[in-house]
Order: structure tokens, then C-alpha cells, then sequence
């Protein structure tokens, strides 16, 4: 940024360079613009701001807001008339020991980010290097990501079937097995754990890809003349390179984790052992019409992510690169 | 960011929280009537209906319902909207005072609030000679919604497969029904019971076996009473039912992977033995069996395997009702769809479904029920409210998929756990709740 700052002037007419080499004697600053030039020019980012704010507010700041009044009421989602009842509804969710118990699910998802994480940089770095293919590998991967998650939902519940996808790939390979993939909790959990990654390893790739590539090119050849293999250049160039990018990541997959939503609950509805906070926290405004505690489950949602975040940062704090 | 953007942006935020202070309907217009007509001729205006039916809207079946409607009616101009999702969708708009002019009502809407959301459509007292189902809807005296069909629950099963089983006769009991289920795995290749476990909604029904295991009209205030898993309750017979078949190794092998579409065909072709539906049901397992090339009338329907004093029992209630939008300008119009609908449109014929009036006669389906002496009866639903706010508040919910699916789970072994301690919980939760609901 302080790069750019001092370019623009110096390329600029010859006359702001002249001024900024010899102010005019007493006065650092150009003359005040009128006073109408002078409004408008402190309007015009947030002219250009407004657009954008408003459509923050509105969809995002408004309906939290909304959702936190919620949390305090006995609201039912659409009965005309609903109740203050003070912070009753954060008592229950914090004594309500089955209501905590659904994340245990969360550690599939943060056990399957760590694989997801571990192959997207994988894959982003020998995908980085010159490989014949590399684009059709780099599309294959990233291509899931494009896929709506509803239409994943729907395809794996075939994958998973008695007699499906699964099974028939399995049974080429001279593997019949006989087992309900959905049928227990663990083996839902992970199967669903697995589409998960399936789903969303090519956006980590595509995160890591980028930050490799904005790596110097000439760092690698230099550790290459120094004789640093692969996996030394790895370690020693590539990792500390795109650590901001790691560390988001991870943030992410965190946050991701403790959230999982859509491919549970449209693969199973959080039967067998498979429901997760959000799905709870659904079931709780749409089924049981229960929409003030639901409000306040996801404002506790809300505050987790938030401290768990708030820790990571701690235990991981974003210092500067310095690979030059 | 300087002080006056955060003062500007903290009014927001503090309004934007008053907000749900007025949550759109505010009851001003309590207790609006939707009139019928007295000439046709002269009602008029654009009406739009919502219905969960998406199949008969876009084949196009509604249109031609209205085109019939406009013979009778020629100045009503009828919309229709499906909605697949319907009851998160209508619970979302029915905070604005646009939920269209005729609705199904919605399970959300407490009974005591039916006057705030919808015009009445007459007393209980003038309704109730003509059609059936009536107090349903009815508050202090006042009829809300009509259905335009009754439903019936029972077991959808393939008289074929059932035949080369060798059983003819319907079970009598629940032990015999899972003798003849066991019958059909020994000798057929049809997967005796299809739970559906994973389109979830199917299992709700079992929840209707209330009032026919014990020929009870009262059965639903019991449930409002008392502990619905009670030894011998109507309830713990169906669930324990469901339990056997899926623990005996009756049911399909992988129930997360059901699929409820290719059930329809599956049943029909003879590869499915039975499934615990309702009336409704009939006639899309017979449609199923015509795509695929099969006999629709291996398609049976069967009561729940109970005698009362050596009868069936089976419970005609309610489908969704059909009511007035209370904010409808056009609520002639919506009275008139909904009257023309229910008595003359012949939907509940071309659905093989029991007729809302009171008069007309079976449908031919249900001949067989006629032949055996099935005593039909139907529920007292005057605790009908108090049985849906309990079955919130407890989370227990009875006419939510959850606890069955759970209940196939502890079955199948997917579940730690006795089939007696999970209902006498279940019983636990609901008794308790029970205490602390009023009288709504």
C-alpha cells in the first residue's frame, strides 16, 4: 500500500511533484475548495458506500438484530402476539445438557477439515509445479465447488444406497460389501463427513492454489540452486508463504465445522445419530415452532464461533510475511 | 468511521430491533366472515389458492377445476400457487397479509388464532348437517376450514404378493400381521414392510393409528389426558408394531436410503409388499402401477391388524382444510372456490377419497372395508389443539418424523436401548408437559 502511496503523485503532473517538493511558504495545504466542493467530496464514498450498506444492514445486520429480540421472547414463528420472557430461553439452552450433546457431531467435520486441508495443499502444491494436465486436474478438483449443494445431497444419497454407486465401485474391485453406509451413527457421520470434503476440498485448493502462486517465482529457483528438494522448498518457502491463507482456512473449517448444515440435513435430517447444532437449531423454529429458543441457540452458535475464532487468532496470531 | 456514522448506524441496529414488536398481522381484522354468494352470476374478482398439490398444477389437472368453476362462476378470475415446501413456506408469509385468498390451513397456527388469520366460513351448527370433519376447525362456534376430502390411514398393500404368500385374510392381530409379513419374506422376494424412513413424513402417519386399535372416538382427548405409550394405548400397539417388523428383519434392508418415488412403482410391481399410508395414497400406487406396465388393482388397502369386539376399526379425519385468507378483498370469490370445490368438483372422486359430505356414498376402493364390516368412526378433535401444543413444548412430537426414525433406529440396533424405555421417556416427557399447558 505505502508502495503505491508514494507512486501515484510522483507519476502524476509534474505540478504535484513540483509542490510536494516546495510548499508554497506557510501553508502546507492547497486553498479550501468552496464549501459546496467540499461537502460533496466528503459525500462521495459513502454515495458510493451506500449501495452496499444498505444491503448489508438489510439483509445482514437488521435480520441478526431482529433474531437477538427474538431470542428473548416465546415467539412461535407466527402467532400475532409473543411474550418477553427475559433471558429464560439462554437458560434452557445452557441446562438442557441434549441440546449440547449434537457436537460431538462437529468432530466428524473437524477430524474430515483436517484431511480436507491436508489434500487441498497437497494437491495445490504439485498442481503449482509444471505436471502434464494440470489444468484438466486443477478444473476435476475444483469442479464440486460449482455443483449446488442440494443436487450433492441428492447424488449421494444414490452413492450411498444399498446396491449404489458405492458399492457396485467397490465390488469391481472384488469387494462386496454389505453394509448400510447410513446406517449407524458412526458410519453416517463419516460417510457424510466424507461428502463434505468432497464438497469443499476444491475451494480450499482453489484458496491455497492462489496464495502459492503469489509466491515469487524466483524464490524457488533460488532454493532450487541452493538445493532444496521438494518438499524443503515446501517447507521452507511454500508453507511460511501462505500461512495468512493457511490460517484463514483453518478459521474457516472451524467455523464450518461447528455449523455443518445442508448436506446433513438433506442426506438424512439428522436421523441416526447425524443431527448437528444447526439442524437442531431448525428443528427447533420449524418443527416444533419453538422460534424464540431457536433464535437464541443461534445466537449461542453465533458466540462459540466467535470465541473459537477469537482463540485460534491467540494461539496463531497473523504476523507479517516476510519471504523477501 | 466518525461518531455521528455510528450514532446513525446504533439507531438503526435499535430499530431494526423494535421491530418484531409488530410482526405484520396484527388482529385488527379479527373475525371477518366470508360470506357465500347469492348469485354467481354477479361475484367476481382474481382469487389466488395455494395448495401443496404441484403434481396437479403443472399437469395442469387445477386449471382444468377452474375452468369448470368459471362455467358456475364466470367473473372469478382463479390462480393457483403450489408450494412444495408448505408448511416453512405459508409459516413465513403468514406474517405478512399476504398468504393468498383460499389457503390450506397450516399446522403452526394455533386453533385459537384461526379467527385473526382466516374468515369463517358459518357456525358449526349450519355446517355440520351438510359436512363431516367440521370441528376441526371449529372455534367458539365458528367454522374455520373445510377439507375437501377425508382421509383414511391404513396399509397400502399388493394383493398379489400377499396371495402367493398365502394369506388372504387380513390379520386380525399384530402378532398375525407380522406372521403374514414373515410369510411373505419366506416366500416371495418382496420386501414385506417399506418403512420410508428417509422421505420422513411417512412415518407421521403411524401416528393415526390413534382411535383404531381400540374403536375410541375419544382417543384424541385421551392423548390430550393422559400417557399416550400407556400399556395397551393405542399408540404403544402401533409403535411396538413398527418396532417388531423393523427388529424381526421385515423391513427393507437399508432404511436411511429410502426412497419414497420409487416406492409408488416398486409396491406396485410387486417388489415392496405393504406400506403404512392412508386413502390418499391409492390412487398414486395405482397411477405407478399404469407407468410400469402392471395391474392396478393388485393395489389392496388394508386395516390396522385390531378388532374391537370382533370389528376393524378405521378413522376417517380431515385432510389440510381449506379456508378464507381473513385479509382477502375478494372474499366472496374465496368462498366460492372453496364451497364449489368441496362439493362439486369431483376432486375428492377423482382421488378414490371419502367424500367431506356427509351423504355421499364410499368410494368403490373401499368396498372391501364395506365387505368386511369396518366400522369407520371419526375423532373428537375438540382437545386436537392441546394434543399439537404439548407435542411442541415436549419436543416429543408425535406428528414429527423424528421420534419414529428413532424409534426404526433402536430397532435396528442403530440406537442403544429398550423398546420400553424409549416410549415410557417418551411418556415421561409428554405427562410432564402436559402439567404446564393450559387450557388452549
Amino acid at each position: 500500500m505505502t508502495h503505491a502511496g508514494t507512486h501515484t503523485p510522483a507519476r502524476d503532473t509534474g505540478k504535484a511533484g513540483i509542490r510536494t517538493v516546495a510548499p508554497a511558504p506557510g501553508r502546507a495545504d492547497p486553498p479550501p475548495a468552496p464549501r459546496r466542493a467540499r461537502t460533496w467530496r466528503l459525500l462521495t464514498p459513502w454515495l458510493f458506500l451506500l449501495a452496499p450498506l444498505t444491503l448489508l444492514i438489510t439483509f445482514t445486520y437488521a435480520p441478526i438484530a431482529n433474531m437477538v429480540a427474538y431470542s428473548f421472547t416465546d415467539w412461535d414463528g407466527v402467532s400475532p402476539e409473543l411474550h418477553y420472557t427475559g433471558a429464560e430461553n439462554y437458560a434452557e439452552i445452557f441446562t438442557r445438557e441434549d441440546l449440547f450433546q449434537v457436537f460431538w457431531v462437529s468432530g466428524y467435520y473437524l477430524a474430515a477439515s483436517v484431511i480436507q486441508i491436508v489434500a487441498a495443499l497437497y494437491f495445490a502444491t504439485i498442481l503449482s509445479f509444471s505436471i502434464r494436465f494440470r489444468n484438466f486436474f486443477k478444473g476435476v478438483l475444483f469442479f464440486p465447488s460449482l455443483v449446488n449443494g442440494v443436487a450433492i445431497g441428492f447424488v449421494f444419497l444414490y452413492f450411498f444406497q444399498d446396491g449404489g454407486t458405492l458399492d457396485t465401485v467397490l465390488g469391481l474391485f472384488g469387494h462386496h460389501s454389505d453394509r448400510a453406509w447410513l446406517g449407524t451413527p458412526a458410519s453416517a457421520n463419516v460417510s457424510l463427513a466424507g461428502v463434505s470434503i468432497w464438497r469443499y476440498l476444491g475451494m480450499n485448493f482453489v484458496l491455497f492454489l492462489g496464495a502459492i502462486q503469489s509466491v515469487p517465482g524466483e524464490l524457488y529457483e533460488a532454493a532450487e540452486l541452493d538445493g532444496a528438494g521438494r518438499w524443503h522448498q515446501f517447507r521452507y518457502v511454500i508453507l511460511p508463504g501462505i500461512k495468512p491463507v493457511l490460517t484463514l482456512t483453518v478459521i474457516l473449517s472451524v467455523s464450518g465445522s461447528l455449523s455443518a448444515f445442508e448436506i446433513p440435513y438433506i442426506m438424512t435430517g439428522g436421523a441416526t445419530g447425524t443431527e448437528t447444532f444447526v439442524i437442531q437449531t431448525v428443528k427447533l423454529a420449524f418443527q416444533f415452532n419453538k422460534t424464540g429458543l431457536a433464535s437464541a441457540a443461534a445466537v449461542v452458535l453465533l458466540l462459540i464461533i466467535l470465541l473459537v475464532t477469537w482463540v485460534q487468532r491467540r494461539l496463531v496470531p497473523d504476523d507479517r510475511v516476510d519471504l523477501v | 468511521m466518525n461518531r455521528r456514522t455510528i450514532h446513525v448506524l446504533a439507531t438503526t441496529a435499535a430499530a431494526a430491533l423494535l421491530l418484531p414488536g409488530c410482526t405484520g398481522t396484527g388482529g385488527s381484522t379479527k373475525g371477518a366472515d366470508a360470506k357465500a354468494p347469492d348469485d354467481p352470476a354477479k361475484v367476481s374478482g382474481s382469487i389466488t389458492v395455494l395448495t401443496v398439490r404441484t403434481d396437479l398444477v403443472q399437469d395442469g389437472t387445477m386449471k382444468r377445476y377452474a375452468a369448470e368453476f368459471n362455467k358456475t362462476y364466470p367473473k372469478v378470475k382463479v390462480e393457483f400457487q403450489a408450494l412444495t415446501n408448505y408448511e416453512a413456506e405459508i409459516k413465513i408469509r403468514m406474517n405478512t397479509d399476504d398468504y393468498g385468498d383460499v389457503l390450506l390451513i397450516p399446522a403452526v397456527i394455533k386453533k385459537n388464532d384461526y379467527p385473526k388469520f382466516f374468515a369463517s366460513l358459518g357456525t358449526v351448527a349450519e355446517r355440520g348437517k351438510k359436512y363431516r370433519f367440521t370441528d376441526f376447525t371449529t372455534v367458539d362456534g365458528k367454522v374455520y376450514g373445510q377439507s375437501p376430502v377425508g382421509v383414511m390411514p391404513g396399509f397400502v398393500y399388493n394383493k398379489r404378493i400377499w396371495k402367493e404368500a398365502g394369506v388372504t385374510a387380513w390379520p386380525t392381530t399384530p402378532a398375525a400381521f407380522l406372521t403374514a409379513l414373515k410369510a411373505i419374506k419366506a416366500k416371495t422376494d418382496a420386501v414385506p414392510y417399506y418403512t420410508n424412513f428417509a422421505a420422513q413424513w411417512p412415518l407421521t402417519s403411524w401416528t393415526y393409528v390413534d382411535g383404531a386399535v381400540h374403536c375410541d372416538p375419544q382417543a384424541t382427548t385421551k392423548l390430550a389426558e393422559g400417557d399416550p405409550w400407556a400399556q395397551g394405548s393405542d399408540l404403544r400397539v402401533g409403535d411396538t408394531l413398527l418396532y417388531d417388523i423393523v427388529k424381526q428383519g421385515l423391513a427393507e434392508k437399508d432404511p436411511t436410503t429410502s426412497n419414497w418415488e420409487e416406492s409408488k412403482p416398486r409396491t406396485a410391481k410387486g417388489e415392496i409388499a405393504t406400506q403404512w399410508l392412508g386413502t390418499w395414497a391409492i390412487i398414486q400406487f395405482q397411477d405407478a402401477a399404469k407407468k410400469a406396465g402392471v395391474n392396478p388393482d393388485d393395489i389392496g388397502f388394508m386395516p390396522f391388524p385390531a378388532q374391537t369386539g370382533g370389528a376393524y376399526c378405521a378413522t376417517v379425519g380431515p385432510d389440510y382444510n381449506q379456508a378464507v385468507n381473513v385479509h382477502s378483498k375478494h372474499k366472496e370469490a374465496a368462498r366460492a372456490w372453496i364451497d364449489w370445490f368441496t362439493d362439486k368438483s369431483g376432486y375428492d372422486k377423482d382421488n378414490l377419497a371419502i367424500s367431506p359430505l356427509k351423504d355421499a356414498a364410499m368410494p368403490t376402493v373401499l368396498k372391501p372395508y364395506e365387505e368386511a364390516g369396518v366400522k369407520l368412526i371419526e375423532l373428537d378433535d375438540s382437545a386436537g389443539a392441546r394434543v399439537k401444543l404439548i407435542d411442541d413444548r415436549s419436543e416429543v412430537g408425535i406428528f414429527k418424523p423424528e421420534y419414529r426414525q428413532d424409534l426404526v433406529d433402536l430397532a435396528r440396533g442403530a440406537k442403544k436401548g429398550s423398546l420400553d424405555d424409549f416410549l415410557s421417556g417418551l411418556g415421561k416427557k409428554w405427562t410432564e408437559t402436559q402439567a404446564s399447558v393450559g387450557d388452549r
